[in-house]
């Protein structure tokens, strides 16, 4: 397959950036997306031109670093895959394909496609956690949980933090990503002593951040690569109306 | 010049004598404590943010020390640990089938095929049950059954149902947990965390580790850090083979560059080769994807009986035209041999030419029988994330074609020696999970790494490095130290060496040779010949990316190529030592096969007489031979046998 891509070039986080042309030849459609820019940046390099910064790791969508926004949509055009395990034989020969890094105010560029995400560490120290220090565990056993609960808390515990959904909601907000880890803790019994804190402690450090509102757009749901569902957010409101109805 | 030479003995001073059961009991109350009004004046470094590092440096927090915490990616939560699917055991017996701490600790010494100390395994298998319950209360959603008790299951081929798992995302969700954990410990001010830093050096004082060199990625600024003493967390060296299930960014980098400042490096060449991946769909391959040996459970392995027949759709080939090679050599155990046995037995088959599959690197794992046994919809329930994983990657419909595998490396069980504490031998420097050389001897068993990284990073580390604290305090460190400066100065050099080459060849064309040169050498089968020709390979290609490499830009921010070259010059080092290593290893034992060391019906020989000892190497010097220390393995419980899966 021959391609033409239009990539986001940026030296640096005061650098106003552009989208670049380059002509890709030769795309196996076996190749994975992030093997197809591995390709473009080793003819880069040899041309002498600095090779696209982007974020990746595992290349098996678990780690949650790889976030492209392609032809428009976070992660492209295939439902519930990272952009990682993207495949070029989604694309047909001859396609031009836009490449952008996440855009949104809680997010800055640091170079290229690579953005700071550092925004979703703090709302997760802000409560994202149940307080058991090492040592003072009971035994696992002491406390069943309904099957249910458990396989809906795993649900919401599978996000990865990629930010996708920051990245696809019209407002940048990382209500999605908050409200995951509020059902995954509230679900749980040894999640209910800090339930009313952390939502409220959460959705605090959230907005603190630069994140928007959420406005039931429903765009973060669509583009999630592990399909965490809308209903998490209306747990979140739930949880943090009572909860503030205490205080 | 001999390839190395031959040193003084090395023995573990820290481990108990007597009975086996309360040695770490012992040790535990023999170690020294440190005053809690103390601890808050300490520092210590971790450099790793997996199960190991992010478990310790929470638990190292808890405890009131200031922790210091670093990694390469842009959050702790991303380390590869993530990446572990299958589960992890624990001794709880809640199936009441028999199992036991001594029965674990018997199964991983026997796993590992007598390369492991009796000692540290025992440990692992006592605090495995702690382990569990720690996860539980922080909140990991392990499978559970209808009556909200936790779920088991039987892995890699025990016969005890000891695996606890949250589907195929074991690792992420205890990396969660820890990573939750080290988060609230960084909100208390305890953990101070730098995401996206790279360790590059460690800076010894005094003959203590007292802080490492780091580059910040993102401004690309250097600067050195200190501390009373470092962890080193930094994961297994898999990518020194290019390709493996490993991250991108995994490196040997932080462990090599202690080793080069005196920390002893054990059993390099024993890495792990998983036997079921995607097989390589071409040379774009940038890294190859497990897919959970839970398969095997179900799907049955073979190959064509003729070559001839290779090049055919598996639907057209007959039955009685199919060799169902491991059901055929390994009657007992079947397609449930251990990953070691079914990885060489893959190897062999497409050595024979019957590989399937583009560059016919490749064997059929097949669904149909069981889909016709079963049905598709309990085929779909069990391993249905899986089969959809599968067809994103290769387009292809596992419920319709069988699926394609070939062994990859996974793991390496290789790594910085240390001691019953978990010290290296550079006093300070402690290394903890798949960074050291572990508890796993020649052959990690299935569920054993995730236990392992987070025993050393919960329970045994931040136990035993009181003892070392409490000998402290140590004389106050700063950049204007000398050792410092010539650590900086030391990083500082090989940025801009790098930077100034300016060749004609890129770091992955080098990474990809070195990695080529290593599977076909030192991976699953090693013969004196080819580790020879291997060495001589890998001097010229290092000589030649010294003098050939292209790394653009400059040191001044992010460089991602620059950061890629710098561990690829690592992997070279640390190359040479692993042929070194497993040449000098004239035996087959767990996950390494030397051809010159077999049995009559060609299984693996092992050769305890000559080679039952952790073979840990001094670096002597650039250009010099390393040095082998010698650490004698004594089984006082488990008595070595020959293992047999027929």
């Amino acid at each position: 397959m021959n391609l033409t891509l239009r990539v986001w070039r940026q030296k640096g986080p005061q650098d106003k950036g552009r989208m670049v042309s380059y002509q890709v030849t030769d795309v196996s459609p076996d190749m994975s997306f992030l093997e197809m820019l591995d390709m473009l940046n080793e003819r880069l390099t040899l041309e002498g031109e600095e090779p696209v910064a982007f974020d990746h790791d595992c290349r098996e969508g678990i780690c949650g670093a790889c976030s492209m926004v392609i032809n428009g949509t976070a992660h492209g055009p295939q439902k519930l895959t990272t952009t990682c395990q993207l495949h070029m034989r989604t694309f047909s020969d001859g396609d031009t394909i836009d490449i952008e890094p996440w855009r949104a105010k809680a997010f800055p560029v640091i170079k290229d496609l690579v953005v700071n995400r550092g925004a979703f560490d703090k709302i997760i120290q802000a409560g994202g956690f149940i307080s058991a220090p090492t040592g003072s565990a009971p035994e696992a056993h002491s406390t069943p949980v309904p099957k249910a609960d458990a396989d809906e808390a795993f649900d919401a515990a599978t996000c990865i933090a990629c930010g996708a959904c920051v990245a696809a909601c019209p407002n940048g907000s990382g209500m999605l990503f908050t409200a995951a880890k509020i059902t995954h803790l509230g679900l749980l019994p040894q999640g209910q002593p800090e339930r009313d804190s952390r939502v409220v402690n959460m959705l605090a450090a959230h907005d603190e951040a630069g994140f928007g509102g959420c406005t039931n757009a429903g765009e973060c749901t669509a583009v999630c690569p592990k399909g965490i569902p809308l209903t998490t957010i209306g747990r979140l409101n739930r949880d943090f109306i009572k909860a503030s109805g205490k205080r | 010049m001999s390839l190395y030479t031959e040193g003084e003995p090395i023995r573990d001073t820290k481990a108990p004598d007597g009975p086996i059961e309360t040695r770490w009991e012992r040790r535990r109350f023999s170690a020294k404590l440190v005053n809690p009004a103390n601890k808050r004046k300490m520092t210590v470094i971790v450099v790793g943010t997996g199960l190991a590092g992010g478990s310790a440096a929470a638990t190292l927090g808890e405890l009131g020390y200031h922790v210091k915490s670093y990694c390469y990616q842009d959050s702790p939560r991303r380390a590869h640990s993530i990446a572990a699917q299958g589960g992890i055991n624990a001794a709880k017996n809640y199936r009441n089938d028999g199992d036991s701490v001594y029965r674990l600790f018997y199964d991983t010494v026997k796993g590992g095929d007598f390369r492991a100390r009796e000692s540290n395994v025992h440990r692992l298998a006592e605090v495995s049950v702690n382990i569990i319950d720690q996860a539980v209360a922080q909140g990991v959603p392990f499978a559970r059954e209808y009556g909200g008790l936790l779920d088991t299951r039987s892995f890699g081929g025990t016969q005890v149902s000891r695996t606890f798992y949250a589907r195929g995302q074991t690792g992420q969700q205890l990396l969660l947990g820890a990573y939750q954990a080290l988060e609230r410990q960084i909100a208390a001010g305890n953990v101070e965390m730098n995401a996206r830093h790279e360790m590059l050096e460690l800076i010894i004082v005094d003959g203590r580790a007292r802080g490492i060199v780091v580059r910040d990625l993102v401004t690309g600024e250097i600067t050195t850090e200190f501390a009373d003493a470092v962890v080193l967390a930094s994961g297994g060296y898999g990518n020194v083979f290019f390709l493996s299930t490993n991250a991108k960014g995994c490196n040997v980098t932080a462990t090599w560059r202690a080793h080069r400042k005196g920390a002893l490096f054990a059993n390099p060449c024993y890495t792990q080769i998983h036997p079921t991946c995607i097989p390589q769909s071409g040379d774009h391959q940038s890294k190859l994807t497990l897919m959970s040996e839970s398969l095997r459970n179900d799907g049955r392995v073979w190959v064509p009986k003729r070559a001839e027949d290779c090049g055919k759709p598996a639907a057209d080939i007959p039955e009685d035209d199919r060799d169902y090679y491991l059901e055929r050599i390994y009657p007992a155990f079947g397609n449930l041999v251990p990953r070691d046995i079914a990885s060489r037995a893959a190897k062999n088959v497409c050595d024979e030419g019957r590989g399937v599959g583009p560059g016919g690197l490749g064997v059929y794992l097949d669904f149909a029988d069981a889909i016709k046994r079963l049905g598709r919809p309990a085929v779909e329930a069990k391993y249905g994330n899986l089969f959809e994983m599968y067809e994103r990657i290769t387009g292809e419909d596992p419920y319709q074609v069988p699926m394609r595998i070939y062994p990859a490396v996974h793991y390496t069980m290789g790594g910085l020696w240390v001691d019953y504490d978990l010290q290296s031998t550079i006093p300070g420097l402690f290394v903890i999970g798949e960074a050291n050389f572990s508890d796993h001897g020649a052959n990690r068993l299935g569920a054993s790494a995730l236990m392992q990284g987070l025993a050393d990073g919960y329970f045994v580390l931040p136990n035993t490095i009181g003892d070392y604290l409490a000998t402290g305090s140590f004389e106050k460190v700063d950049a204007g130290h000398p050792a410092a400066i010539e650590a900086r100065q030391q990083v500082e050099g090989r940025i801009a060496k790098l930077l100034s080459i300016k060749g004609d060849r890129t770091v992955d064309s080098f990474h990809r040779e070195l990695g080529h040169i290593m599977w076909e050498y030192c991976g699953m089968e090693r013969t004196e010949a080819g580790l020879t020709k291997a060495i001589e390979l890998i001097r010229n290609l290092r000589d030649e990316f010294w003098q050939r490499v292209r790394v653009l830009g400059d040191g001044e921010g992010l460089n991602q190529a620059l950061e890629r070259a710098g561990r690829v010059a690592d992997f070279f080092e640390l190359a040479e030592l692993m042929c070194i290593d497993a040449l000098h290893r004239e035996e087959s034992c767990g996950g390494h096969f030397r051809a010159e060391s077999q049995t009559p019906d060609g299984e693996a020989q092992r050769d305890d007489e000559r080679f039952s000892y952790v073979a840990a190497w001094e670096y002597a010097g650039t250009g010099e031979p390393p040095v082998l220390r010698k650490e004698d393995l004594n089984f006082e419980y488990v008595h070595p046998s020959q293992r047999s899966y027929k």
